[in-house]
């Protein structure tokens, strides 16, 4: 089988997710799209490393673990805090920026 | 030509003056008509003492220059502040100076009750100054200042009473036409300068002939235009009646005797140009022809004594500016008239003012009558002018009229038999009109009451009087005496160059028609004025009531081109308003609406914006795409 | 001769059933995680999601990376989402119904597109078609083999993101404490409730425990002026306790006084 099926499961994958941020309004949802979205490329990343037989891709896609879990922590800190002042966890609550 | 010092002196002198008085204010009001007076009889001093040098010259060496400083010096256009007096220029400095005198020392009088007194006389001064620089400049643009000048105390004197509103638009009224005029001046000397390269008599006299006679006429047009500005010709002569709401001693310096005929002075300076061009010269005929009967026609329907006098000089002025286009000998009898004309109508109009003066200011002659006993010497000078004005041998007018309508008799053809008919026909109205003027004020029964108590002036306003009927007496002979002033002026205007042949009739016999003509009028005005009611009649022909209204000057300045100009000013400003400030504010308002569809997608969703952020990368990935193909 | 079979056979049937079976599911859980309701559900379908990716780390032949995604991100991540799901409100369930008008149209078209992109990208693409495989990179094994690129070209990115580690970490630290909704009490607060307190006892403040030369006074209570034990000055324990002693036992007696 065709190796590059991989990326396109990945690219699949990323469009989901970003089909996911945009349209759901709850805010954890949101963020597991973003997850789901990291995770793809993280795929990616890894048939990369394959194709071209070194381990940079490996090493970039432990970087994006990391960093996706650094990202998680804080991101549902600010989620509780938010919700803990507003009892909602909406995204479309927090407008206030609109004109 | 010589160079002289003391030319300057002419100018400074009155200029000096003029600032002193008003910059000191009040502090002043003692001794300022005094100071005024005085400067301006020094002038007439040098004036003279400069006459005698003059005519103790000969030749080339006759006229005086003097060059006061380097004014204008850019790239090929040089024009030097200079000074030119010669024999054209001395005529007007002694006619000045002389009749500005006399009424300097009428006006110490006339003016004593009024709390303005000093800035009168600062305004007089200021007026000498400004008709002496427009008589003594050597360079059309020098002439300039001086015609800016003298307009500014016009406009000045004309509105000295201006808490009166009346009087301040009457003096607007006359400045905006002297404008008009001045928009005349400033296109001849563009012209000029564009084909002669400069604008100095010198240089234009020399380049005159080399140019083309489309060029010549329009100067001469020009010319015309801003001579008919300043001297009240048609078109532009509806400004002069309601110039005499200033007082008395101003219409008689200003709108009798200098700046009216510095229009003449102007055409006669220019005389090389129309020498040059028949058409320009064609132009001011008709427009002095037109002017005389026009002033004369209007002369017979007023009541008001210095409209009537304002109205006579109107038509006289026509006379000199008709001479003026009749050739080279022209010249010469137009300045003559003017010199004769400057006494009896300056003399006239103190006169009036003296009448004015014993019937407190009254200026209807309905309301006059008999007043010769009351004023024996106001009647005499007054009768004087009036003889010298209707041509009556051997007082001043005679000589100089009658020459003028013999010159325009002669001028050939069926244009010389037109113009000589309009000045005889303009003679028999004037006639009339002055006779008229006569019979209201004089003579028949008095028609005031017993409130106003006529009595003669004092002292100070009967000499200059007296004076200046001496001149309407005696002028016309001597200036004309083994023809004096034609030869006097031969240097400037080649007045001896007469055409010799063409003469139409006989001096003698134009006299006679001329002395006909106006003892018809005068038998005309004393019969039908026997008797004169007290009101002016209402049913009267439609010619009388075209006259009171001035012949409809003013309506028709108003229809033809006040009520277009206020419609196409109000037309502009809609415009600016509508067109040239709407497109600014249709760019703001196109801001605004597109700003405010804009905003919409601020709508403050979280979602929307990552909505924006996954269309961003969209379009970057479709570059990539489109890159790789 | 079987080494090459079995390192054939890896990128051959085994592996594309391997692919055939567990891709689909994944997208069908992905699609489910977008669709669902309840925010639960969700979570539970991304974790199969990311077990199945861990699966193809596996068999991709990064062995240590599958580990660590099951570990980190199936284990720690997504349990801390179940986590806050449970503070956040385990049973509400998200109306499906838009709000904001013609996004979810454009949302699918912009991704499809996006993805449609990228999917003829990726066919185009030149390099991708045909593998190297880690063989090589993998011959000392795969955690050495990591370790040696990380510690040696990477050092510089991974000290950083350590930083980054510990950043998160105080963040989340700062950010989860309870906030303080009413303002601290400073002295000058208590100091004006405590002269507001009513009675004059409790303004002046609790009497302290008597202090005596001979003995540790905290089990011994002060005197109020008329001789009686202050019952406020001792701590209730040692009260209840019965561990009081009486004040007068430490009267000087009179000789004492006398001697001194």
């Amino acid at each position: 089988m065709d190796i590059s099926n991989y990326l396109y499961l990945s690219a699949i994958l990323f469009t989901i997710g970003a089909v996911g941020v945009t349209v759901r309004r709850n805010a954890i949802v949101v963020f597991m799209c973003v997850e789901l979205m990291l995770n793809a490329t993280n795929l990616a990343f890894v048939t990369f490393s394959r194709i071209h037989g070194n381990l940079a891709g490996q090493v970039a896609s432990f970087f994006t673990m990391v960093v996706a879990a650094c990202e998680v922590v804080v991101g549902l800190a600010i989620i509780v805090t938010i919700f803990r002042s507003r009892r909602s966890a909406s995204v479309d609550d927090a407008s206030l920026l609109k004109r | 030509m010589t160079t002289s010092t003391h030319l300057v002196y002419l100018i400074a002198l009155p200029l000096l003056s003029a600032a002193l008085l008003l910059v000191l204010g009040r502090i002043a009001d003692k001794w300022g008509h005094l100071l005024a007076t005085l400067v301006s009889a020094t002038t007439f001093v040098i004036g003279a003492l400069e006459f005698f040098a003059m005519q103790s010259r000969t030749g080339a060496s006759r006229a005086a220059t003097q060059k006061i400083f380097e004014w204008i010096s850019v790239g090929a256009f040089k024009v030097d502040a200079t000074l030119l007096l010669d024999q054209l220029s001395i005529c007007f400095v002694l006619l000045i100076t002389g009749v500005g005198t006399l009424i300097h020392i009428y006006s110490i009088a006339y003016m004593s009750h009024d709390h303005d007194r000093r800035r009168f006389f600062a305004y007089l001064n200021l007026f000498i100054a400004a008709m002496l620089l427009l008589v003594l400049g050597n360079s059309y643009l020098n002439l300039y200042v001086g015609w800016e000048g003298v307009g500014l105390a016009s406009y000045l004197l004309i509105g000295f009473w201006n808490q009166k509103p009346v009087y301040a638009t009457a003096a607007k009224k006359a400045f905006v036409a002297n404008r008009v005029g001045d928009v005349g001046l400033s296109l001849a000397i563009m012209i000029a300068f564009a084909q002669f390269g400069t604008v100095s008599f010198d240089g234009v006299k020399a380049g005159a002939p080399h140019a083309s006679p489309a060029a010549l006429t329009a100067i001469g047009a020009m010319l015309l235009l801003a001579a008919a500005g300043k001297s009240a010709q048609f078109p532009l002569q509806s400004w002069l009646g309601d110039a005499m709401a200033g007082p008395t001693p101003v219409s008689a310096l200003i709108h009798a005797a200098t700046m009216v005929t510095a229009g003449v002075y102007l055409i006669t300076r220019s005389n090389f140009i129309f020498d040059a061009s028949p058409n320009a010269r064609l132009m001011v005929v008709t427009v002095g022809a037109i002017t005389l009967l026009f002033g004369a026609i209007i002369g017979t329907a007023k009541d008001d004594i210095k409209k009537a006098l304002a109205a006579s000089t109107m038509s006289q002025i026509g006379y000199m500016i008709l001479a003026t286009g009749l050739g080279p000998i022209g010249y010469a009898f137009a300045i003559l008239h003017l010199l004769t004309h400057g006494f009896f109508k300056a003399g006239m109009f103190l006169g009036a003012g003296s009448v004015m003066h014993g019937m407190n200011d009254e200026v209807n002659m309905r309301r006059y009558g008999a007043l010769a006993k009351a004023m024996p010497i106001t009647a005499v000078t007054f009768g004087l002018g009036y003889l010298a004005i209707l041509g009556v041998p051997p007082f001043a007018g005679f000589y100089s009229k009658d020459k003028i309508i013999e010159t325009a008799f002669n001028s050939g053809g069926t244009k010389g038999i037109l113009l000589g008919g309009a000045t005889l026909l303009g003679a028999a109205i004037t006639a009339f009109y002055m006779t008229r003027v006569i019979v209201l004020t004089f003579t028949g029964s008095k028609r005031w009451d017993d409130k106003a108590h006529p009595h003669e002036s004092p002292i100070l306003m009967w000499a200059p009087m007296v004076v200046l009927a001496v001149g309407s007496v005696a002028s016309g002979f001597l200036l004309s005496s083994g023809s004096a002033l034609v030869n006097w002026l031969q240097p400037v205007v080649n007045s001896q160059n007469v055409v010799a042949g063409e003469e139409l009739m006989k001096p003698i016999v134009v006299s006679g028609l001329a002395l006909g003509v106006v003892l018809l009028g005068v038998l005309l005005a004393i019969f039908k004025y026997r008797t004169v009611p007290t009101s002016a009649p209402t049913q009267v022909s439609v010619f009388t009531k075209a006259a009171r209204k001035d012949l409809y000057q003013d309506s028709f300045n108003e229809a033809v081109l006040m009520r277009p100009g206020q419609k196409l000013t109000a037309g502009l400003v809609l415009t600016d308003y509508k067109v040239i400030d709407g497109i600014v504010r249709t760019v703001g308002w196109t801001l605004g609406a597109i700003s405010t569809a804009m905003r919409k997608i601020q709508n403050g969703f979280v979602r929307s914006y990552s909505l924006l952020m996954l269309l961003g990368v969209l379009v970057l990935v479709f570059t990539i795409w489109l890159v790789t193909l | 001769m079987l080494n090459l079979a079995l390192e054939v056979g890896r990128t051959q049937t085994p592996e594309a059933i391997l692919f055939w079976i567990l891709g689909p599911i994944a997208v069908l859980c992905a699609l489910g995680m977008l669709i669902s309701a309840k925010a639960v559900h969700s979570a539970l379908l991304l974790a199969w999601v990311m077990i199945t990716l861990a699966i193809f780390y596996i068999a991709q032949d990064a062995l240590f990376l599958g580990i660590v995604q099951v570990v980190v991100y199936t284990g720690a991540v997504m349990m801390l989402f179940l986590f806050i799901l449970m503070l956040v409100g385990v049973d509400s369930a998200d109306s499906l119904v838009e709000t904001i008008k013609g996004q979810r149209t454009t949302s699918i078209v912009a991704a499809v597109g996006v993805g449609g992109l990228l999917t003829s990208l990726i066919g185009r693409a030149t390099i991708g078609h045909t593998e190297v495989g880690l063989a090589l990179a993998n011959v000392n094994g795969n955690v050495q083999g990591l370790a040696e690129e990380l510690f040696t070209k990477y050092v510089w990115a991974f000290e950083v993101v350590s930083a980054l580690l510990i950043t998160a970490a105080l963040g989340a630290m700062v950010l989860a404490q309870s906030q303080n909704i009413k303002s601290r009490t400073a002295q000058r607060d208590r100091s004006i409730a405590r002269f507001r307190s009513g009675s004059l006892a409790e303004t002046a403040g609790l009497p302290s425990s008597g202090v005596y030369a001979r003995h540790n006074a905290v089990d011994v209570p002060a005197l109020l002026p008329d001789g009686s034990a202050a019952p406020t000055s001792i701590s209730r324990t040692l009260e209840a306790r019965g561990d009081i002693i009486k004040s007068d036992v430490f009267e000087l007696e009179a000789s004492e006084v006398e001697e001194n």
